[in-house]
């Protein structure tokens, strides 16, 4: 009560400035905390496991690198790392290339054009478990398309890469590139319909065919979209799980296995929790070789 | 924190006061992975068993994964110093959690049961860690069986079973010669590795599966024996029809009961589909041992018990042990599941022929020394052996690896599990 008000406003006043200056930090914070701890901490976590000889459960005893020895000498992480090459590589070059056409092929101003993009785009709408319990159906040979084409009268008719250990790892590429090729398609089309009419309508009168136009002047334009489809394409290959379980359970064999499958395999299937690290260890630094770069070329340019 | 205190002194307090109340019951908390239909039935039988006792049952079912799901909650559970009082767990998984110090010793209930002059001595000691019983068996279960369709045998004029595996690959391919799929199977690993399991008992004969396999014999793992093992195995993928492909071991089964496959080679799971179906043993389907040179490859469920503190539950511990050997309830628990008793004293009548004769071979088994746990069911070996077992058959199968690659590479991997 013997406060003057002067200096009841000049307290506010303070109060109000310091919230003012630490509310961001302190509403971020819980958020940052917990990505210290659960992305971060956890890494670290898996890092120290990977050098320990942890069976069934965490073991604390260092063994330096006889886990990643053991890694690097099992066949089937060979595998894994192969199947893994073949696939991003198949999905990420086929995704953009079935993409890309139908996007062009969309932009013709065709007739029901909204009709045909929604379904193009619908299989995005599907889990990959529902993808690959589909596809599991269609190629396996006494249900799916070997048993169709035979019964339409050509009885020598022969597709059975989903049981063909060596064929295998194409079947998850047809059905990942069937459920996300749509997506790159969308994204082509929202830069197609960005370039502007007048370039393409002064390139025809310059006498440039429309193939031409597309590749020596729209695709250039719309640059920016390769980058951002590849990257989302990237990240959703190297963690790739729920589709192979889904659509060949890592067989016939272990011949589908990728890494995501051979780490949850030895984790949880064989109590095997330090092999199981090293080589999540392994993918965390693949998934940094290409991050990293990408980060650098970005805050770099930003900086510029 | 202090609330938590409270509450456990004064339950402390409440059970000194009411000793009748809490200490004649006893609380135990089951986590098993047995969900479905016969298997829930099973289960009830024991829940029910305990409640008739007076006990309080604390149902933690975790489907998924046959099985991982729920491991992965229990180690999550005795990571927080909280374990359940028993954990469905079979085999050397038992052994594995015994080496943390995480079981608990349940000798006097077994002293005083005599599960010693009961119990196959094979089966007693994968329940016993050091000496002590630390797990009790429910069942037994054998892998080696052959469930034929006698309606598509008859086709092709064969009525007995085959003794040696050269008579079953004359019987195989009479029948595919007659346009009929001879096998029926998955496309689970798993499913392999129990074919590869009653092969290796068969070709090898019950010695030769303990010295390759049990004991990882180097000169086994490698020898001509183990050569032939493969070779028998390469022969039956050409008995299996081409979309095995994500087929399950009970959709393999139904084609036998259907027509589209006239034999499966499974354990006796297998019968209680036949069941659920409305078969009758001997007339819709038959159930013959596998050529296994008088062997009997053993499966056994059993429940492990985990070292939990408060008198309550280790009383509830105590007599769930008691009650899981008793004979009464190994009789329905095993009639609800379709196996047989783990007890080898408990008389089979009410059961059906099937495991009639499975007991009949057992008895056999045991006094000859040809009993081996199984390979497959996770009964014999660690689960980082077992692995590498799986990886090499599984690929060996489905692909056209040849045997004796398949056995150097099987030898290589079992000596980096021996190195690690």
């Amino acid at each position: 009560m013997d406060r003057t008000a002067p200096e009841r406003i000049r307290r506010r006043f303070v109060i109000g400035n310091l919230l003012e200056r630490w509310l961001p930090k302190l509403v971020v914070s819980p958020l940052f905390a917990a990505s210290l701890v659960f992305v971060y901490g956890f890494i670290a976590w898996t890092i120290y496991i990977s050098f320990t000889k942890s069976g069934v459960l965490p073991d604390y005893t260092l063994v330096g690198l006889s886990q990643y020895l053991r890694l690097w000498s099992t066949p089937r992480w060979y595998v894994a790392l192969q199947n893994l090459l073949v696939f991003s590589s198949l999905f990420i070059g086929g995704c953009m290339i079935v993409g890309m056409l139908l996007a062009i092929l969309l932009d013709q101003r065709i007739r029901a054009e909204g009709a045909i993009r929604t379904i193009y785009l619908y299989p995005m709408a599907l889990s990959f478990i529902v993808t690959g319990t589909a596809w599991k159906w269609i190629l396996n040979p006494t249900l799916g398309i070997e048993t169709f084409v035979r019964g339409l009268g050509y009885p020598d008719f022969s597709f059975d890469w989903l049981v063909d250990p060596h064929f295998a790892i194409y079947t998850v590429v047809i059905a990942g590139v069937w459920q996300s090729s749509g997506y790159v398609m969308a994204l082509f089309l929202a830069g197609l319909r960005s370039v502007d009419d007048e370039i393409v309508r002064a390139a025809a009168i310059d006498g440039a065919g429309p193939v031409r136009t597309y590749a020596t002047i729209i695709l250039p334009i719309v640059r920016p979209v390769f980058l951002s489809a590849i990257i989302v394409l990237a990240h959703i290959s190297i963690k790739s799980y729920d589709l192979v379980v889904a659509l060949t359970g890592g067989g016939p064999g272990y011949a589908t296995d990728l890494p995501a499958t051979f780490m949850y395999a030895y984790a949880f299937q064989r109590s095997e929790l330090g092999l199981a690290a090293a080589s999540a260890v392994m993918m965390l630094m693949t998934v940094m070789a290409i991050i990293v770069p990408y980060l650098y070329s970005e805050l770099r340019g930003r900086r510029r | 924190m202090t609330s938590l205190k409270a509450f456990a002194i004064a339950s402390a307090v409440a059970s000194v006061m009411l000793p009748v109340a809490s200490l004649a019951d006893g609380t135990v908390e089951v986590l098993h992975w047995w969900t479905s239909g016969g298997e829930a039935k099973a289960v009830g039988e024991l829940k029910s068993a305990f409640e008739a006792q007076g006990g309080t049952w604390v149902d933690s079912p975790i489907a998924g994964g046959g099985g991982d799901a729920a491991m992965t909650a229990l180690r999550a559970r005795v990571v927080a110093g909280n374990p359940p009082s028993a954990v469905q767990l079979k085999g050397p998984g038992i052994q594995e959690w015994a080496q943390q110090g995480d079981l608990a010793d349940i000798n006097d209930v077994a002293t005083s049961g005599k599960w010693d002059s009961v119990l196959p001595p094979v089966l007693a000691t994968i329940m016993k860690y050091k000496g002590d019983y630390v797990a009790a068996p429910v069942n037994i279960h054998r892998v080696d069986w052959i469930w034929a369709n006698p309606q598509l045998l008859a086709k092709v004029g064969v009525t007995a079973a085959p003794t040696t595996w050269d008579e079953f690959n004359a019987v195989a391919d009479k029948l595919k010669a007659a346009g009929i799929t001879p096998l029926a199977n998955g496309s689970d690993p798993w499913q392999d590795l129990t074919l590869w399991d009653v092969i290796a008992l068969g070709v090898g004969g019950p010695d030769f599966y303990k010295k390759a396999i049990i004991d990882l014999d180097p000169a086994q793992l490698t020898g001509d024996t183990m050569i032939k093992v493969f070779d028998q195995m390469r022969r039956m993928r050409g008995y299996v029809d081409a979309g095995y492909a994500g087929r399950s071991w009970d959709l393999a089964t139904r084609m036998v009961m259907n027509g589209e496959a006239a034999m499966q080679i499974m354990g006796d799971w297998a019968k209680g589909e036949f069941a659920a179906a409305g078969k009758a043993p001997g007339k819709d389907f038959l159930c013959w041992p596998a050529p296994n040179q008088g062997g009997y490859i053993l499966n056994s469920d059993s429940f492990a018990f985990f070292k939990v503190t408060g008198a309550d539950k280790i009383k509830g511990q105590k007599v769930l042990a008691g009650l899981v050997m008793a004979p009464d309830f190994q009789r329905a628990f095993n009639l609800a599941k379709g196996s047989i008793p783990a007890r080898t004293d408990v008389p089979l009548d009410g059961f059906d022929t099937c495991a009639q004769k499975s007991h009949e071979d057992l008895l056999a088994a045991i006094s000859g020394d040809k009993l081996v746990p199984s390979l497959s069911q996770e009964m014999a070996i660690s689960r980082s052996y077992r692995g590498e077992f799986l990886d090499v058959v599984t690929q060996f199968y489905n692909s056209d690896m040849s045997s004796a690659d398949a056995v150097r590479q099987l030898a290589a991997a079992v000596a980096r599990v021996k190195a690690q």
